[in-house]
């Protein structure tokens, strides 16, 4: 495969991860933990903010960020032609 | 025979379900490597899902984690993200890419990439060292369930739980064991989400648990029944450890998922790189449906629990009146209280003398747990109540008819069987695969090299069999040390081996020493030698399970600088890091090998 758009293709890889490692650690470690005192004045339903995310709601993201991921290469790998 | 009571559904279903995994492993038996090794690489990406899950949850997901989270609160969020985090770095950092390298063990990896024996010699020794201190907790889960539903001795449980693992993954190999897991998650869901579904019901009025969490008020009735105890309010944060503590724990658990070795391989039985994506995200799904219904049942659990042992009847205002009664009041008007007196799940003494029960915050007597050593100070609280009673009682307290009861001591063995079978594996590829072939005997044809893998499976059972049957005084310790050292070993190591080319043998044998002895020998120092960290460090404290950070942030650093200091790796290693990156061709890289 021609170098230039192997390079290509593994940096935009890395940006897509980038961006939803962003989320990850925004929804588990900042809203989760750090954040989780400040946020405990509002609530979701009748849990505080920081609670839910930290027992329910990082979890869910998760598990909806692998799947976008996935399907967002998907269209990456036929767009630089390397999909299988 | 009583067809109503719970020992003869347990005995019925757990019989039923072993012949169902005998059955499946039977039909996929395996004849050579590829299929004992990575199930042939061809199980569908939601099937794989499944297997993973299984494999994922143990008896201690299954059994005790809603009870741990009970009594922590807030703070049992650690092992909530914390275990299903790292499969999103799974997912995007390191499933595609080992799926595209193609060959069948961790160390492969390693050793390959590093072009270096050394490094697959770390690799391989360390892959059974944290498969062992894992694998025997799992194989003294089973004789526990075993134990405590179908009434014989725990060995005679780990005995029957060895033969029984012992035929799917000799004749099945990676094969056997996957559709087996695939069968297992489905038992042990189901056991998992029935008792939840009725208890919400009952408790809320809402049947789905995760909805009844979020949208009832239970959890502020249950705060405001705690602090009216006196504990803390269930949802106030950091109430056991400091925010610097559940950072930590959290992220050693999400690294070390992502770099335990029997959860990796799972990857590489998948067809192709775009199913390892898939599949990772099936395997969240399914673990997700565990993990966000067990908070829900810690809370659930919890009021029932509290309310029937005081006596607490709630007003039309939201505040609580306490009744209390005597033990024997209790133990006349609640049938599971003596039946689980009985196993020493708990126990409640009128230690005052004042006539009733009293639940308060701390420890009800010397030995927190039954048969635990360690003297602990006592308060004024008159009732032990064991983590695991939490699942284990709920359909009873729901009032599940007999056949429920059965079914969740068949998810319990499930979860244990299907843990312990993915891990012995791992043992056995390792020695026979990575340690025999790729070291000692390079030469060794197909039919040698399947014979070694199944005959170093048969071993590795009969030695679980007897951690669990003689369970060595670590093994409370070693989830620990398992999360601990796969985050400060493998995840590093694996990780810059795809993304930074200039990675190097050097960079990557000094990473990971200096991330395995790091995090050794800090956890040795804090729970065998009774090293009092946390008064020396302070409010910079981190406890042995958050350990596996430090560990692996010292292996990322001392890689990345050594490796730079040292000869760059040679063309062929660069050009396979190349390869690695590109999803196209992963049939015919398996089908070279």
């Amino acid at each position: 495969m021609d170098p230039e758009k192997a390079k290509a293709y593994w940096n935009k890889n890395i940006t897509v991860i980038g961006g939803f490692l962003a989320i990850w650690a925004l929804v588990s470690y900042v809203f989760g933990i750090l954040l989780v005192e400040p946020l405990s004045n509002i609530n979701i339903g009748s849990l505080p903010v920081g609670f839910w995310f930290a027992q329910q709601g990082s979890i869910y993201v998760f598990v909806v960020l692998i799947f976008v991921y996935a399907k967002v290469m998907d269209g990456i790998d036929k767009q630089f032609d390397v999909n299988e | 025979m009583d067809f109503n009571s719970p020992e003869f559904w347990t005995f019925v279903l757990v019989i039923l379900s072993f012949g169902i995994y005998i059955y499946i492993g039977y039909m996929n038996r395996v004849r050579d490597t590829r299929g004992f090794y990575v199930a042939g690489q061809g199980v569908p990406a939601i099937a794989n899902g499944a297997a993973t899950a299984a494999d994922w949850m143990s008896a201690a997901s299954f059994i005790s984690m809603a009870g741990l989270i009970s009594g922590m609160g807030y703070d049992g969020a650690v092992y909530l993200m914390g275990w299903t985090g790292g499969y999103v770095l799974l997912a995007m950092l390191l499933a595609p890419y080992l799926r595209k390298f193609g060959k069948y063990t961790v160390p492969d990896f390693i050793g390959d990439r590093y072009y270096s024996n050394t490094a697959r010699t770390v690799a391989a020794v360390a892959a059974i060292f944290v498969s062992f201190t894992y694998v025997a907790g799992q194989m003294r889960g089973v004789g526990i369930v075993f134990g405590r539903f179908v009434g014989i001795s725990v060995e005679l449980g780990v005995v029957i739980g060895m033969v029984i693992v012992a035929f799917f993954a000799v004749i099945g190999g990676m094969k056997g064991i996957t559709w087996t897991q695939a069968a297992q998650y489905c038992v042990l869901i189901l056991a998992y989400l029935i008792p939840a579904i009725a208890i919400a019901l009952l408790l809320t009025g809402n049947p789905i648990p995760q909805l009844a969490f979020t949208f009832s008020d239970i959890t502020q009735r249950l705060g405001t029944l705690q602090v009216d105890l006196g504990f803390k309010e269930f949802v106030q944060p950091f109430q056991g450890k400091s925010q610097l503590d559940i950072l930590f724990i959290t992220i050693a658990l999400m690294v070390g998922t992502a770099g335990l070795p029997h959860v990796i391989v799972r990857f590489y039985t998948v067809p192709t790189v775009r199913a390892a994506r898939y599949s990772a995200g099936w395997a969240l799904l399914f673990i997700a449906l565990l993990y966000t219904t067990a908070p829900a049942i810690a809370v659930f659990a919890r009021y029932n629990l509290l309310t029937t042992l005081t006596g607490a009847e709630a007003q039309p205002d939201g505040s609580f009146v306490m009744n209390p009664v005597s033990a024997d009041e209790l133990r006349a008007e609640n049938p599971w209280i003596p039946k689980w007196e009985a196993p020493g799940l708990l126990r409640m003494e009128d230690k005052d003398g004042d006539g009733v029960i009293t639940v308060a915050p701390g420890n009800a007597f010397e030995n927190k747990a039954v048969g635990d050593p360690t003297p602990v100070d006592v308060s004024r609280n008159e009732v032990y109540i064991d983590a695991d009673i939490i699942v284990l009682s709920t359909p009873e307290v729901a009032g599940l008819p007999a056949i429920i009861i059965g079914l969740v001591a068949a998810g319990g063995l499930a979860a244990a069987l299907s843990t312990a079978s993915g891990l012995l594996l791992v043992i056995s590829s390792s020695v026979s695969h990575d340690i025999y072939y790729r070291l000692i005997d390079p030469k060794a044809d197909e039919k040698r090299r399947l014979l070694v893998g199944r005959l170093m499976i048969l071993i590795a059972v009969i030695i679980a069999g007897i951690f669990g049957i003689f369970p060595p005084a670590f093994v409370g310790e070693v989830v620990a040390f398992a999360f601990g050292l796969a985050a400060a070993s493998f995840f590093p190591a694996i990780i810059l081996g795809i993304f930074d080319k200039r990675s190097n043998n050097y960079g990557a044998i000094a990473g990971m020493l200096t991330g395995l002895i790091f995090t050794s020998v800090y956890i040795v120092l804090e729970r065998f030698m009774g090293v009092p960290f946390k008064d020396i460090l302070g409010p910079a404290y981190i406890s042995s399970q958050g350990i596996g950070t430090i560990g692996a942030i010292l292996n990322f650093t001392v890689m990345f600088v050594v490796s730079r200091a040292t000869a760059a790796p040679p063309q062929e290693i660069q050009d396979l890091v190349e390869s690695v990156r590109i999803p196209r061709g992963s049939g015919e890289a398996s089908a070279a090998h």
